[in-house]
C-alpha cells in the first residue's frame, strides 16, 4: 500500500496565496503537544546563555538544512518530522528548506503585553520567493485568550515593521483560538501581532523555513488540470467556477478597490511563479497591461 | 467641580476604503489624552466592528477633523504594489476634564 501523501492540494496552495495562511486544526498529536511544553521551557531558557553553557539546548543555526535540525531525542523535532507536517512545508518550500530561525512565544496566564502589528523581518524583495512561518500552539487557545492577531490577504503589501503599528483594528483581522496541536502557516509578509493573554498560561512555538529549491508545482497536483484557469478568467467577460482565479479573487472586508485590484495583480504574478504559468491571470489585468502596447505597435494602418 | 479649564485631547484615526470622508471604515485607532476621564467610543454595531462605520459619523458625534489623506500618485514602476492603508482621516476631541457636563455625562 503507498504511503499517504500528505502534500498539500491545488486549492490549498490558492487559498494560501489568498489569504496569506493556512490553518490546521489539530493537527499535531496530543502526546507530543503534551510533552512539547518542556523542551520549549528548556529551548527558551537556554537560547539567551553564554555560548560556552555547552550544557544547555540550543537552537539550530541559521542555514542549518530542516532534516538536521532538533535530532533525536527532540520533542520539536518530532513535530517538525511528522509526515502531515512534511507536506505541508514541501508543498510550500520544497523537500529540503533550510532553518532561518525559531522563537519560543510563552505568554504567562494574565500577560498584558499587546504588541503592535507588524511585520517579520524588512521590506522584501522583488521576486515572488518566499518563506514560511509555522505557528505551534501546543495548548488549546479559547476565543478572547489573546491568541495571535493577524490580518488575512495582508502578505503581498510592502511595508516596514514599524510603519504598522499605527493599526490597532483592522476590519476583518482574525485572532488565533484553536485546539492544541494546531499549526497555522503563514507567507513570511502576512501582518500579525501577539496578544494579551486573559487566560491560562501558553506556549507556541514559531519557525522560518526558506526555501533551497523553486517553489514550482512542488503540492499534490492531481486537481491541478481541474483548478488552474486560462488567463481569459474574467469576471467582467467570462468565469469559470471553481477555478483558482475564482480564489483569488476573495476580498478581504478591510481593501479598498485599488488595493483589492493590485492585491489581484500581486496573487497572480506569485500564482505564475508557483504554478510555472507565465500567462496565468486573474480578472485580465496583467493580460491587458502586458499586451497592450506591442499588439498597437503591430496593428496594420489602414 | 469648578476651576480653570483642563483642556486634553482625545484622537481618534480612521482608514476609509477610498479617499472620500463618507466611505466605509476599514480600520482604527483610539489614543485617549484623558486617560479614561473623557468620554468613550460607541459601542459598534457589530463585535469587532470600527465605533463609527464611516467618517461622516464621527464628525456626526462630535469629532473635528485634523487632517485627510493626500492623493499622491504612485511612483513610477510602483502604480500596482500595496503598501500602508492609503486614506487615513484623523479627528480630535477636545474635553476639558473640569466642564461639569461632561462629568454629568460620565455618570460622575
Amino acid at each position: 500500500m503507498a504511503p499517504l501523501d500528505h502534500r498539500l492540494t491545488t486549492r490549498q496552495m490558492a487559498e494560501f496565496v489568498a489569504n496569506g495562511f493556512l490553518r490546521f486544526d489539530a493537527i499535531v498529536p496530543h502526546d507530543i503537544n503534551k510533552r512539547a511544553i518542556a523542551e520549549l521551557g528548556v529551548l527558551n531558557a537556554g537560547r539567551l546563555l553564554p555560548s560556552d553553557d555547552l550544557d544547555s539546548m540550543r537552537p539550530p543555526h541559521s542555514g542549518t538544512s530542516l532534516d538536521e535540525c532538533y535530532p533525536e531525542p527532540s520533542v520539536i523535532g518530532e513535530y517538525l518530522r511528522l509526515p502531515q507536517i512534511r507536506g505541508i512545508i514541501e508543498s510550500l518550500v520544497g523537500r529540503s528548506p533550510e532553518f532561518d530561525h525559531d522563537w519560543v512565544h510563552y505568554i504567562p496566564a494574565g500577560g498584558t503585553f499587546n504588541q503592535p502589528l507588524h511585520v517579520d523581518a524588512n521590506v522584501d524583495s522583488l521576486d515572488q520567493t518566499f518563506d514560511i512561518q509555522m505557528f505551534w500552539f501546543c495548548d488549546d487557545v479559547a476565543p478572547g485568550e489573546g491568541g495571535t492577531r493577524f490580518v488575512p490577504g495582508s502578505h503581498l503589501a510592502r511595508v516596514r515593521s514599524s510603519g504598522l503599528h499605527r493599526y490597532q483594528h483592522i476590519v476583518g483581522e482574525q485572532q488565533v483560538a484553536c485546539a492544541a496541536g494546531s499549526v497555522f502557516v503563514f507567507h513570511h509578509g502576512l501582518w500579525h501581532a501577539g496578544q494579551p493573554n486573559p487566560g491560562p498560561d501558553r506556549w507556541m512555538h514559531k519557525v522560518r523555513l526558506n526555501p533551497t529549491e523553486p517553489q514550482v508545482l512542488l503540492w499534490n497536483t492531481d486537481d491541478f488540470d481541474e483548478l488552474q484557469s486560462p488567463p481569459t478568467d474574467h469576471f467582467f467577460a467570462r468565469m469559470q467556477s471553481g477555478s483558482v482565479a475564482e480564489i483569488l479573487r476573495s476580498m478581504p472586508p478591510w481593501m479598498g478597490v485599488t488595493e483589492y485590484r493590485n492585491t489581484q495583480i500581486q496573487r497572480s504574478l506569485l500564482w505564475r511563479y508557483l504554478s510555472g504559468d507565465d500567462s496565468f491571470d486573474v480578472d485580465y489585468y496583467l493580460t491587458r497591461l502586458e499586451q497592450r502596447s506591442s499588439r498597437a505597435a503591430n496593428s496594420v494602418e489602414p | 467641580m469648578s476651576g480653570a479649564s483642563i483642556m486634553r485631547q482625545q484622537v481618534l484615526s480612521l482608514w476609509m476604503a477610498g479617499s472620500a470622508l463618507d466611505e466605509k471604515v476599514i480600520g482604527w485607532a483610539f489614543h485617549d489624552g484623558t486617560n479614561g476621564a473623557g468620554p468613550a467610543l460607541p459601542d459598534p454595531k457589530q463585535p469587532g466592528g470600527p465605533p463609527y462605520s464611516t467618517g461622516l459619523r464621527a464628525l456626526q458625534d462630535g469629532w473635528m477633523l485634523l487632517q485627510s489623506a493626500q492623493l499622491i500618485p504612485p511612483a513610477p514602476g510602483q502604480e500596482r504594489e500595496n503598501s500602508y492603508l492609503e486614506y487615513e482621516f484623523i479627528f480630535e476631541r477636545r474635553v476639558d476634564l473640569n466642564d461639569e457636563t461632561h462629568a454629568l455625562d460620565l455618570g460622575e
